[in-house]
């Protein structure tokens, strides 16, 4: 099973296909900055295009997937690109990074189809372009060196976005998104560089790949936790875990629409896909030494980021700091490092893109109609605006982990998974799931439901279009909600495997497993005793 | 025939998604037969599904499951969507799907009118749907998935008027009150999975009766999925949100608030009933004890409630305590027995409640009922059924179901079985007292909807002195007027006798010839004198008059500032008299007198009718007298209870609690006639505030939220606002406050560097692009 990691399996692909999910925004994003500034439509029209095509590109990768391997696919020879410094092309992708590409794949376009910049569209369209292929990168780059790279480089259009085309207090947000991730990876770089020379002293091979480096381990156990807690610091801030979340709600709120949804949709999950390939792949023995408080971190997560949205009088900001407790439960389940937590894991990292990136959609739209995001300026849209409430209520609930949506499933696997790791942890991460009823349902009910007075009562319904470019998102809430097999049946191979591997170089580690108990089950032999007659036996 | 069972929640699905697409197309009232005949084929299915089962060998019932599709397979963790088609889950699909049908029907006859109608039904449908995958789920997985389903309908239903703030608030509190109780569902779950690799029932029960699942992971299992059902089944101290939850729509209370969602809790402990067999003693006591005490608890609370609804909402939290009491006890048949006895008379009885709202225009307080029977006979009468099912006469419904609790309590013996009879006894008396007096408040006495409201009564007083305030005003002008006309006759009065004396003189002095015509003169102004003495002698009896008239006003005025004193809030009765006698009856009430209360549409009377049947009938399903008459309990045990129950005490015993039983039923029924309709006793000596307020609870737990509660999420929330971002602004600020570092950071250095990666990655991958392609 471990060796299949390094196999380059997969389907046999005609063109590199993986390549092409870069490539095509990357030029995209160029040809963009190519067109002349005054040729308006042509901006989004390309940008449009790009992004389907990514978009097609990303589907038609999912369809090729072969949901019984568990190794990286659509792997071509790796292209070496600097020789003598073990620096390669080399793009692969499994189970765990196979929906993140495709809710990429998908949340772009619709990003840019949602909402229309209110300045310098050639700019901003080239950022939001550029943004694709950098975080296309990151999740299917088998390099440290690239991965790094395209780790930094989705910090600048974004940095952008946010800057340009945000509200309010917009620099002072990008900024301190900018340099709270810088900060975090600048250690990430030194220990990237650590792990290639402690590689290259011990076997002689100068690489930048981390297959390669995974399989190793050629650094102390000490050396690895050190390095470790270095990649931590930066995925934390990415995903981000308390105490070093506050750039989030900040960068959130100003950004504009597309940003935020993009932002929470997929840029967080570089750093919860981060621990995942780069934590517990790469430093398994670490991560088992570090779970615990990993776990506790996720949890304080979990209930902090609830309590704090409870308290938000701005309608986004809560909605951002609800990303903050979903996101402890990705964290929880990922170091409870068990199939169930695993895998709940990565598909609520698609769920969150997709309940949170419509959460965002909607809120921006309200502010588009209403120009505010105040709680308390809000009130009674449901009635003029059913369509409109319908859609929040069922995002909503997917939010909340309501069974039959996919919240539910991922959540209800990660808690199982971190039960079966520590059950204490996980009951009272499991809190968390009343704590999300209560900020999403008091928000709702103050924006929804009470008398519809002032501006309120002139509020538009959902439009047909923005109920297009809702649609796919909430057709998945629900398909994946009832009907998730699909995703999970291609995601626990590449875990198992995952975890086959932690066990390998981890001495004294076993998974934490659910006891499992033979029973019998038959019929019952009729045993017709009832004696309990009102008259005794005798009447 | 079992295979019918697939169609059991399929069909109201399909309405649900039907009405989702066309609802608002079809209206009203398309929309809610389409609903209906939804459930009704489901309920047709489910007797098909229950024929298929009676037809199977007994041996074989216990498990029949029906696969429909893989849910969640991830590692060892597997669980379908799949069906546990056995004895249990028939007799709950029957019932719910039978009383949903009734539901239905008297909704469309409810729901007449309101612009949302189709949404109603649609909800409806899905809150079905939902139930059915509660009961029918062959793991707790599913049954969660219906769990919170009907948790989502149930909060949409609450605040289905969502304009008002209240009905909002009301939907948030049930969920919410909800999700505490549903964390001890997941908990379980989580703990039966760890413990024993699976999460389906059958799994769960034969690993307790084979002895592979230990005591603790059984206790452990047990309590916390009653810490679910106490969500659900609205036990102490999680029962907050039931009676906030009446202000739905009134189908919603009966089919959701009272038949069906919350008896899930009992249900899904007696689903487990092997478990809770396994699980320690203190733990099954703990249950029984809640259950008693939350009968009690709301059942003191229920004899104080004026609102209609009210009562039978505390009535309901009061009957799950008894089923909850007969589950701790081991008694899982006398559980389910109530459950479906209370379904037919609970849905009577709040479906009888809806049709008496109905006909009163929506006024909900008991108060202004009274004499009602005449106008609504059929209301009247099937409602006086329900009334008996549940106050424990004989031989109506819910006299056999109570009993048996009450009998399996008393049967586990020593101090805490007779204890825990003893409050399920005085249960039963406060429950027949408070039916009684809802009843008699409701369908006898004086027809009170025409009573003044105590606005009205203060209203009518004031506007009684008001008028004799306006005539004593009116007199104080008429007198000021007559002094001033006396003055002008007192004037005329002195120029008269002026001119007399004038002429008078004139006549002395005059000679011969004017004598004569000074004489003429003196006689006219004598004349004139007379003349205005007599005007101002009038106008002085003007002023004496209007003097005694102002006096008799500010008199009137007085009396009735008096009478207003004495009377200013009389009771409701002694208003209408006054009212009636007085004549400043306001208008209000004299258009409300003319209204008549109305009998419903046959759409909302003819389930009243059915349900009126069931709840007389209902005890058939297991009457107490032989062996052969036990019918739920053989149908159940042992396929679906896994230990017969055996009650241990005599027939003379059995006899004889049942005869007190009935006295104490009795009893209830004899003091609420002395109060409320012989008026032998001032019933606020008996409506504390305390029970009215539901002995503060709400009120304690709604203050602590919005007191210390709030205050711990603020101080987080300050916290996280300005210790942490603070501190790395701080960080921040006090590096720019040292060197010009930061401040480049801020306008010029992010900005460029940020370019640098920009334009460097590019590069980077421009170069290598060139280099493979």
């Amino acid at each position: 099973m471990v060796g299949s990691l390094l196999a380059a399996g997969g389907a046999s692909v005609p063109f590199p296909a993986l390549t092409t999910l870069i490539v095509l925004p990357a030029l995209g994003a160029l040809t963009i900055a190519l067109i002349p500034g005054a040729r308006l439509e042509a901006h989004r029209l390309v940008a449009l295009l790009a992004t389907w095509m990514t978009g097609a590109a990303s589907i038609w990768v999912l369809l090729e997937f072969d949901k019984s391997d568990d190794g990286f696919q659509f792997r071509d020879e790796p292209t070496t690109w600097v020789e003598s410094l073990g620096i390669s092309w080399d793009l692969g992708l499994d189970g765990i990074s196979l929906f993140l590409v495709v809710l990429t794949g998908i949340l772009f376009p619709l990003a840019i189809l949602g909402v229309q910049p209110e300045h310098s569209p050639k700019s901003y369209y080239a950022w939001i372009v550029l943004l694709e292929a950098g975080v296309m990168g990151v999740f299917l780059t088998l390099d440290l060196f690239f991965f790094f790279v395209f780790f930094e480089v989705v910090l600048v259009p974004m940095y952008f976005l946010i800057g340009s085309w945000g509200h309010g207090n917009r620099v002072y947000a990008a900024t301190k998104f900018f340099i709270y991730t810088m900060f975090g990876s600048a250690l990430m770089l030194v220990g990237i560089l650590a792990i290639v020379f402690f590689h290259e002293n011990a076997t002689g091979d100068l690489t930048f790949n981390i297959v390669a480096l995974a399989e190793e381990q050629s650094w102390s156990v000490e050396a690895g936790r050190w390095i470790f807690l270095a990649f931590a610091l930066a995925f934390s801030v990415k995903v981000p875990i308390f105490p070093v979340h506050t750039w989030l709600p900040d960068a959130h709120t100003e950004a504009p629409t597309a940003g935020s949804v993009i932002l929470a949709g997929v840029m967080l999950k570089l750093g919860t896909y981060g621990f995942l390939r780069f934590g517990l792949y790469l430093f398994p023995e670490a991560a088992v030494w570090f779970a615990p408080a990993m776990m506790i971190l996720g949890t304080i997560g979990i209930i902090y980021g609830a309590i704090a949205a409870t308290m938000q009088k701005d309608l986004k900001r809560l909605v951002a700091y609800s990303s903050v407790a979903h996101l402890g439960f990705i964290v929880l389940g990922t170091f409870a490092i068990t199939t169930e937590g695993l895998v709940g894991s990565v598909m609520q990292m698609v769920n969150h893109g997709l309940s949170t990136g419509a959460l965002f959609f909607l809120v921006g739209w309200m502010y588009e109609r209403r120009h505010t995001r105040e709680i308390a300026a809000l009130g009674g849209l449901q009635k003029v605006a059913p369509v409109f409430a319908a859609a929040f209520t069922l995002v909503m609930l997917s939010s909340i982990g309501l069974p039959g949506l996919n919240g539910f499933v991922g959540e209800f696997l990660i808690l199982l998974g971190a039960f079966v790791a520590s059950p204490w942890i996980a009951s009272i991460a499991a809190t968390g799931v009343i704590l999300a009823a209560l900020y999403l349902l008091w928000a709702y009910q103050r924006v929804f439901h009470g008398p519809t007075e002032g501006e309120n009562a002139d509020m538009a319904d959902l439009t047909v279009s923005e109920g297009l470019v809702l649609a796919p998102m909430l057709v998945l809430i629900v398909f994946l909600g009832v009907y998730p097999k699909p995703m999970l049946e291609r995601i626990e191979p590449s875990v198992d495997a995952l975890i086959a591997h932690v066990d390998e170089h981890v001495e004294d580690w076993t998974e934490p497993t659910a006891d499992i108990v033979e029973v019998e089950i038959g019929g019952h032999h009729d045993d017709d005793s009832h004696d309990d007659d009102f008259h005794g036996e005798d009447e | 025939m079992i295979d019918a069972i697939y169609l059991v929640p399929l069909l109201p699905l399909l309405g649900f998604v039907a009405l989702a697409v066309v609802g608002r197309r079809l209206g009203e009232p398309l929309a809610g037969w389409l609903a209906t005949a939804a459930c009704g084929g489901s309920f047709l299915a489910s007797v098909v599904t229950f024929i298929g089962l009676v037809g199977t060998d007994e041996d074989e019932r216990r498990t029949i499951v029906r696969d429909v599709f893989e849910w969640v397979p991830v590692g060892d963790f597997s669980v379908n969507v799949a069906f546990l088609v056995d004895p249990l889950s028939v007799a709950m699909i029957l019932f719910v799907t039978g009383i949903g049908t009734l539901i239905h029907l008297y909704s469309i006859g409810y729901m007449h009118g309101d612009e949302n109608f189709s949404k109603f039904f649609l909800y409806l449908n899905l809150f079905v749907f939902s139930m059915l995958m509660l009961v029918l789920g062959d793991n707790l997985l599913l049954t969660f998935l219906g769990w919170e389903g009907v948790g989502a309908c149930s909060y949409f239903l609450i605040s289905f008027w969502f304009g008002e703030e209240a009905n909002a608030t009301a939907g948030k509190k049930a969920f919410v009150t909800n999700r505490v109780g549903d964390w001890g569902f997941m908990v379980a779950t989580f703990l039966a999975f760890a413990t024993i690799g699976s999460i389906d029932y059958l799994t769960l029960n034969a690993a307790a009766e084979g002895g592979q699942m230990s005591q603790n992971v059984a206790t452990g299992i047990a309590l916390l999925l009653f810490i679910g059902a106490m969500g659900k089944s609205a036990q102490f101290p999680l029962y907050l949100w039931l009676p906030d939850a009446m202000a739905g729509p009134t189908p919603v209370s009966a089919l959701i608030h009272a038949a069906t969602m919350v008896t899930s809790g009992v249900y899904l402990l007696t689903r487990v009933n092997a478990v809770l067999y396994e699980a320690a003693d203190w733990s099954n006591n703990l249950i029984a004890w809640v259950g008693a005490g939350t009968a009690l608890f709301a059942a003191t609370i229920a004899v104080a409630q004026n609102d209609i609804k009210k009562v039978l909402a505390y009535s309901t939290v009061s009957q799950l305590g008894y089923m909850v009491l007969a589950v701790g006890v081991g008694a899982f048949v006398p559980a389910i027995f109530h459950m479906i006895t209370h379904a037919f008379f609970k849905a009577l009885l709040f479906l009888g409640s809806g049709s008496v709202i109905h006909g009163m225009d929506n006024d909900q307080d008991m108060r202004r009922y009274g004499g009602l029977q005449k106008l609504m006979p059929i209301t009247a009468g099937t409602f006086i059924i329900g009334w008996l099912a549940i106050a424990g006469v004989p031989p109506f419904a819910g006299f056999w179901s109570k009993d048996e609790i009450l009998l399996s309590a008393f049967d586990i013996g020593g101090l805490n079985g007779l204890l825990l009879w003893i409050v399920g006894l005085v249960t039963a008396l406060l429950t027949a007292f408070y039916m009684s007096r809802q009843v008699f408040m409701t369908f006898f006495g004086r027809y009170r909807f025409a009573d003044p409201t105590e606005d009205e009564v203060v209203e009518a007083w004031e506007a009684y002195v008001g008028d004799a305030q306006a005539a004593a005003d009116t007199a104080a002008e008429a007198q000021t007027a007559a002094v001033e006309a006396h003055a002008k006759t007192v004037t005329a009065l002195e120029g008269a006798r002026t001119k007399l004396e004038a002429t008078q003189t004139k006549l002395a002095e005059a000679d011969d010839d004017g004598r004569e015509a000074a004489q003429k003169a003196v006689d006219a102004a004598e004349a004139a004198l007379s003349k205005a003495t007599d005007a101002e002698a009038t106008a002085q009896g003007g002023i004496d008059d209007a003097g005694t008239s102002l006096a008799d006003a500010k008199a009137l005025v007085e009396q009735r500032r008096a009478e207003q004193r004495n009377r200013r809030l009389p009771d409701v009765g002694e208003a209408s008299e006054a009212g009636a006698a007085a004549p400043f009856l306001p208008e209000t009430v004299t258009a409300r007198a003319e209204h008549h209360p109305h009998e419903s549409p046959w759409q909302m009377t003819l389930p009243l009718v059915v349900l009126a049947g069931l709840s007389i009938v209902g005890g058939v399903l297991n009457l107490p007298f032989t062996k052969g008459l036990h019918f739920l309990a053989h149908w159940l045990e042992p396929a679906s209870i896994y230990h017969v129950h055996k009650i241990n005490a005599g027939a003379g015993t059995k006899w004889l609690l049942a005869l007190i039983a009935i006295a104490v039923g009795a009893a209830g029924i004899f003091a609420a006639l002395q109060v409320y309709l012989k008026n032998q006793r001032d019933p606020a000596t008996i409506e504390r505030g305390i029970l009215a307020r539901g002995w503060g609870y709400d009120a304690a737990v709604t203050s602590f939220m919005g007191g210390p509660g709030r205050s711990i999420f603020d101080a987080i929330t300050w916290f996280d606002a300005n210790v942490v971002d603070g501190l790395v602004n701080g960080v921040a600020s006090s590096v720019r406050g040292g060197g010009s570092i930061v401040r480049r950071a801020q306008s010029g250095f992010v900005r460029s560097y940020a370019v640098g990666i920009a334009a460097g990655s590019v590069a980077l991958l421009i170069w290598f692009l060139t280099r493979t392609l």
